[in-house]
């Protein structure tokens, strides 16, 4: 270290340079070289500009850690932001924005100033983007110092590499601001238009993705844009080609209707680019496919021909071999099915397993989606059999099952194919599909009762999913037969109710039990009943969130297939200001009372009375608000939502902020999907008292009630989806505007969700351990895990204190439980692991509505971390 | 091995969780090329055994990530060499900082052109002297032909143009077309000076249509995408290829044609599987449908064999052919394969009896190949125009060649 200190102050340049190097590759592998700050910092007096972007890196590196010493550095900065050489002036203007500390701004804005105004584009095009970087920091600043507007006029500076970085910056800071700063004119359009050919492949894209957020005033103003922009279709940088595609999508839905020739001619523009893309490098390929997957839904006919260009090549890698099927099966149609299934047919043969899987359920699918092609698919399906290759067997028959579901009464002649490869069955789902069939086809398979003994012979050591599909076939074969298989049943049920410790092997047992016992014909209208056909709507996507995603393309969203607020977490520019402490304030207010209450009501918190009485802080609950919608796709109206419980109610809280509606807004109605939950707005109108005006902003809320005819059953197994579709139309202009957000689930625990110590240890010990579910909840705010505080904000949310205990054998760590009820009848029960001194806490969590498990758990996690 | 934070969402840590679950986990290229791991995603692609990551917390755009790490190795083979390892990146980390400082900023990619890069991001090995003034070269960097800089001069001003075609063709077992395609490539390598004004011409039908025909065959071409340095504008408008080239080798397009394919060989198997799967006779034959001007060179046809065959009895009129266990195929090699020859090879596999026999699963055969002067498209270059203001006389030299893409026949 000493020797390298002293090559830093080498006179020599050549050894100088080499020992910042060597700094710099000691930092890269992890090494701390933060003592030689100083020295390293006074290399950067040099007019070298080789040795100054070094010494530049290191700065960026520990100006984090060493907030002070980047201080010293300032002077410098500034002096080189008016250096002669315009890469010099360019490089002190980039690293500056780089710099992450507070203090560095207010001698960065001077700088920034005049680099936006500077003579050389390079200049000008680096402190475009160092803009964004300064409102990343400090928003307040780049509003006051009007660097916004001197963004806009760099829109129309001379050089298009200057026009893009513009363009970025200024989207960039709409997106975090959620303000609309971008505000395209008329005369802003012609200037990006113009700049779209001129300037290099990425500042297109940026343009582009710019394009696709604006919303043209009409028909005839999308249809032009969509002329200047489909050239781009033809750029071999495929990033131009996907946002060139988004903007032509996004506003082909403007066109309306009645321009149907323009849009036939689009369609047929848009499927060439769209499958040259599938000549790309794989990981191209698989940014296309998975964008074509949201496109075939949407537009189906663009591609309606082109089904060979999906048809697997043999050394594609799986993931694109994947997706290629996933779209094979979205396209296929009667004029097509004989030549797919030939495909599929071959990709049974081929080596990897999950492809193979996935090939055979295709040919399924293609049965359940084309009613005429049905006997073609099955056909192949037996001759896949036929293969004994094990893992394709047992893919078939699970599909088939679903096809027989489709189309009842119609296949049964290949049952008797099916009964051969009973003894290759030895996975849960394929066992279970074939003991479904047997059931629903007892009465023309012969042997059908003596191939359920043999399964039965298992019956303790199978799956869940196969234990309750026997006993429902047993029981349907009864019905149908029931001389012969009296003692079956009975044994079964016996089984079932007594030996099981699956709640619900043993809830179905005793329902069957009490049908059969009692009332023997009511039991053939339950069992035997007719099952609603099937349709084949796997991985197709709901219309309000395939709008979402369209709008979405050439993002991650349509990677991910989920909207941007479901997987981004975007701090609001800027810091919580006085503003929120006052809102804490007016709340204490408010509910003194109830949490007084609630702490009265059998908390035992005698032994620690005396010491955590001062400091106790007040909860009340609170919706947690989440941005669903911006102003580009809510009409003008940011929209953030979240759910919460007050007075026994649930409330929907709604605040839109009107950043461009154009009026004041205060009428609109609202519709909610059917949901995981069953919940439906009580009255559809929502109104703004008072209405919101433009730049101002309103909350409501929406009273929510439980519709069980608007539940979404959630299959066994599955975890629930959070999410809840609202479709919101605003009664000024009948704009309608879509939006998803997640149900935050502690809002459903009802107040009668209290139990006796002693209910809860029964109920505790009776869910099999499987059924739990854990997680570690670190990184709590400093002053979150006082036990009692917990127990507090917990009751103010309906989640109950049972019991505490220290953990024997672990000093300072105490375990607390906590039982809480859905407003559905579901109950919940936690373990939360504390330890003193450690900001973090262990969740466990047990209930018998596993589905709605996950929910539970992550809602306990969210509220220990909020304040 | 290098790392660059260009924004403050994604931590170092956060590498090392990808670090655990991609590169530890050996992935071999199975899994999507995106993946998310709380919260954050992660964009990657390979070079040898190196992998390029981009981490984001946000909603980015996959196919920018994408395009610039492709760029970025790209631009590091270019600095230093094409099969840059991890040692050539260790001796040049400070280099490899400057050049990803250059190219993106704040998450925007910026100028990736190597060229204009060379010009003021070295290793010193350019002279102060050969340096360009600043501002010179900051006008070249944000300059709207960022490909190209000013001033080039060569003695002898010539174009190489090569063609490059891949055909890729599937024949299901009963001869019909399955998917046939021709990808092809336009390869320029330009020494011009000054700033040349190129127009380019294919016989595309749409063009040659227009113009009213001159007689000669013509290609339909389906989709076509271009180097940046052509003017898509103009293309749009009235299909004609403009631009001012870059220097040196460069793709100025590539094209894709599905109609009226010349396939180059026609091949016409009987594979059967005889005494209950203990042999299996194969009789295959091969016709070069090019003319009898020509010849292909580096032809490989792998005929498909059992994994339990133990021995092939093969004859084949010319060329070697053997069976070769490791491929699971006999393969056969032919040198040279003049045009409109026909060649028949025959052969009995002997297989080996299993315990549990299993069904063949009967793969495609493959074809390798290389047509020179010969193009399966039949696209040709029509012209390449260069208007400079000296007026200088220009040498154009081209040349075609199809290769094998996927060239597979089901049997």
């Amino acid at each position: 270290m000493h020797e390298l200190r002293m090559e830093l102050h080498s006179t020599d340049r050549a050894v100088k340079v080499d020992a910042v190097k060597k700094v710099i590759a000691s930092m890269t592998v992890g090494k701390d070289v933060s003592m030689l700050f100083t020295d390293v910092l006074n290399c950067v007096q040099t007019g070298n500009i080789e040795l100054k972007k070094l010494v530049y890196l290191y700065l960026i590196n520990y100006s984090k850690t060493q907030p002070e010493l980047t201080l010293l550095a300032v002077n410098t900065f500034v002096k080189d932001a008016s250096d002669s050489n315009p890469l010099i002036r360019a490089l002190a203007v980039r690293t500056m924005g780089c710099i992450r500390v507070d203090r560095i701004t207010e001698y960065l804005c001077d700088p920034l100033s005049r680099a936006l105004r500077d003579e050389d584009p390079y200049v000008r095009k680096t402190a475009a983007v160092c803009v964004a970087k300064l409102y990343d920091i400090a928003p307040d600043l780049v509003e006051e110092r009007g660097f916004i507007e001197i963004l806009h006029d760099l829109i129309s500076d001379s050089n298009p590499s200057v026009v893009a970085n513009g363009v970025a910056a200024l989207s960039e800071i709409a997106e975090s601001s959620g303000k609309d700063v971008m505000r395209i004119t008329a005369s802003v359009l012609q200037k990006l238009l113009a700049a779209l050919n001129e300037c290099t492949e990425w500042g297109q894209v940026f343009i582009l993705d710019s394009l696709a957020k604006y919303t043209p005033a009409d028909g005839r103003e999308a249809e032009g844009i969509i002329e200047r922009v489909t050239p781009r279709l033809q750029h071999a940088n495929s990033a131009v080609v996907m946002s060139a595609v988004k903007v032509i999508l996004s506003y082909m839905e403007l066109m309306g209707s009645q321009n149907s020739d323009a849009i036939r001619a689009l369609t047929r523009k848009l499927a060439p680019p769209l499958v040259t893309l599938l000549n790309s490098e794989p990981e191209i390929q698989y940014v296309a496919l998975r964008n074509i997957n949201l496109i075939v839904q949407k537009r189906p006919n663009i591609l309606e021909n082109e089904i060979k260009v999906f048809f697997c090549k043999y050394n594609d890698p799986i993931y694109v071999k994947m997706e290629k099927l996933e779209i094979i099966i979205k396209l296929v149609s009667e004029k097509n099915i004989d030549q797919v299934l030939l495909e599929l047919k071959e990709y049974a043969t081929e080596v990897d397993v999950d492809f193979v899987r996935k090939a055979v359920s295709a040919i399924g699918r293609c049965a359940v989606k084309l009613e005429r092609a049905a006997e073609r698919c099955i056909a192949v399906l037996l001759e896949l059999i036929q293969t004994k290759v094990n893992y394709v067997v047992q893919e078939a028959v699970i599909v088939i099952k679903d096809v027989f579901r489709r189309y009842p009464n119609r296949y049964e002649s290949i049952i008797a194919t099916l009964c051969d490869n009973l003894d290759t069955l030895d996975e849960p789902l394929a066992k279970a599909s074939m003991i479904w069939i047997i059931g629903e086809y007892a009465e023309r398979i012969d042997n059908a009762d003596e191939l359920l003994e043999t399964f039965l012979e298992t019956f303790e050591e199978e799956d869940p999913a196969v234990q309750l599909q026997l006993l429902t076939a047993t029981v349907k074969c009864f019905l149908k037969n029931p001389e012969d298989t009296q003692d079956m049943v009975q044994r079964v049920l016996d089984m079932a109710t007594e030996e099981s410790d699956n709640p619900d092997l043993r809830d179905r047992g005793f329902i069957y039990w009490r049908l059969l016992s009692t009332d023997p014909d009511a039991a053939k209208i339950v069992v035997l009943g007719d099952k609603p056909v099937i349709e084949d709507d796997t991985f197709k996507l709901e219309p309000a969130l395939l709008n979402i995603l369209i709008g979405q393309i050439a993002t991650l969203s349509s990677i991910y297939h989920k909207p941007p607020d479901s997987f981004v977490v975007r701090r609001r520019a800027g810091l919580p200001t006085e503003e929120d402490d006052e809102e804490d304030d007016d709340d204490d207010d408010e509910y003194d009372e109830e949490v007084r209450d609630s702490s009265a009501g059998g908390v035992d918190l005698l032994d620690m009375g005396g010491m955590s009485v001062n400091d106790h802080k007040q909860f009340t609950p609170t919706a947690p608000m989440t941005r669903v919608a911006g102003p580009e796709k809510a009409g003008g109206i940011e929209v953030f939502s979240g759910f919460v419980q007050e007075g026994g109610k649930i409330f929907m809280e709604l605040e839109f902020s009107n950043v461009s509606a154009g009026q004041d807004i205060s009428t609109f109605a609202i519709q909610l999907n059917k949901n995981a939950f069953g919940l439906s707005p009580a009255n559809q109108q929502v109104i703004f008292q008072p209405p919101v005006s433009p730049g101002s902003s309103g909350t409501t809320r929406v009273e929510m009630v439980m519709n069980p005819a608007m539940q979404v059953p959630t299959p066994n197994g599955q975890n629930v989806n959070p999410q809840i579709q609202v479709a919101i139309k605003n009664m000024h202009n009948n704009g309608v505007f879509y939006f998803a957000v997640n149900l935050n689930f502690e809002c459903l625990f009802s107040a009668d969700g209290e139990m006796e110590k002693t209910a809860f240890i029964e109920a505790w010990k009776s869910i099999d351990d499987r059924h739990e579910l854990y997680a570690t909840v670190s990184d709590l705010p400093a002053d979150s895990t006082s036990i009692e505080d917990v127990q507090q904000k917990f009751a103010a949310y309906n989640i109950f204190f049972i019991a505490r205990r220290p953990v024997p054998n672990a000093e300072g760590q105490e375990v607390v439980y906590f039982s809480m009820k859905s407003v559905h009848g579901m109950t919940f029960f936690a373990e939360l692991t504390f330890k003193r001194g450690v900001n973090a806490a262990k969740v466990c969590l047990k209930t018998e509505a596993t589905s709605y498990g996950g929910l539970a758990k992550s809602a306990l996690e969210s509220l220990l971390r909020s304040d | 091995m290098i790392s660059r934070q260009y924004r403050d969402d994604v931590g170092r840590a956060a590498a090392d969780s990808f670090r655990l679950q991609v590169v530890a986990a050996k992935e071999t290229g199975t899994d999507a090329p995106i993946k998310r791991i709380e919260n954050c995603s992660f964009l990657y692609t390979r070079h040898l055994n190196m992998y390029f990551v981009a981490m984001t917390r946000s909603n980015v755009n996959p196919a920018l990530v994408f395009e610039y790490l492709f760029q970025l190795v790209k631009i590091l083979k270019a600095y230093l060499g094409e099969e840059f390892d991890e040692n050539a990146m260790r001796n040049n980390m400070t280099l490899i900082y400057e050049l990803m400082d250059e190219t993106m900023d704040f998450g925007y990619p910026q100028n990736c052109a190597v060229d204009v890069l060379r010009l003021y991001i070295n290793l010193g090995n350019v002279k102060p002297q050969d340096e360009p003034e600043p501002s010179q070269l900051t006008s070249q960097i944000t300059g709207a032909i960022d490909w190209r800089r000013e001033g080039i001069r060569h003695k002898k001003n010539e174009v190489y143009i090569d063609v490059l075609e891949s055909v890729n063709l599937l024949l299901s077992s009963t001869g019909s077309v399955l998917r046939n395609e021709v990808q092809g490539a336009v390869q320029m390598n330009t020494k011009l000076t000054g700033m040349p004004e190129c127009k380019f011409g294919l016989n595309d039908k749409l063009v040659i249509d227009k113009d009213k025909g001159d007689g000669k065959q013509t290609v339909e071409i389906d989709d076509c995408t271009f180097h940046r340095c052509v003017r898509l504008g103009k293309f749009d408008a009235d299909r004609t290829i403009t631009f001012i080239p870059p220097d040196g080798e460069f793709e100025l397009m590539h094209y894709r044609v599905t109609d009226n394919i010349n396939l180059p060989f026609r091949v016409i198997p009987a594979v059967q599987e005889e005494n209950n799967m203990t042999k299996v006779s194969i009789n295959v034959k091969v016709i070069a449908s090019f003319s009898d001007q020509l010849f292909a060179t580096h032809v490989v046809i792998k005929i498909p064999v059992p994994k339990n065959t133990s021995k092939a009895k093969i004859k084949n009129s010319f060329g070697r052919a053997k069976y070769e266990p490791e491929q699971n195929a006999i393969v056969w090699r032919v040198k040279r394969f003049a045009g409109k020859a026909e060649c028949i090879i025959t052969a009995d596999v002997d297989l080996m009896p299993m315990t549990r026999p299993k069904p063949w699963s009967r793969p495609p055969i493959q074809l390798e190949f290389q047509v020179p002067m010969f193009t399966a498209s039949g696209v040709h270059v029509r012209f390449l125009r260069v208007y400079d203001k000296s007026g200088y006389h220009t040498n154009r030299w081209v040349r075609y060649i199809t290769k094998a893409g996927n060239y597979q026949i089901r049997i």
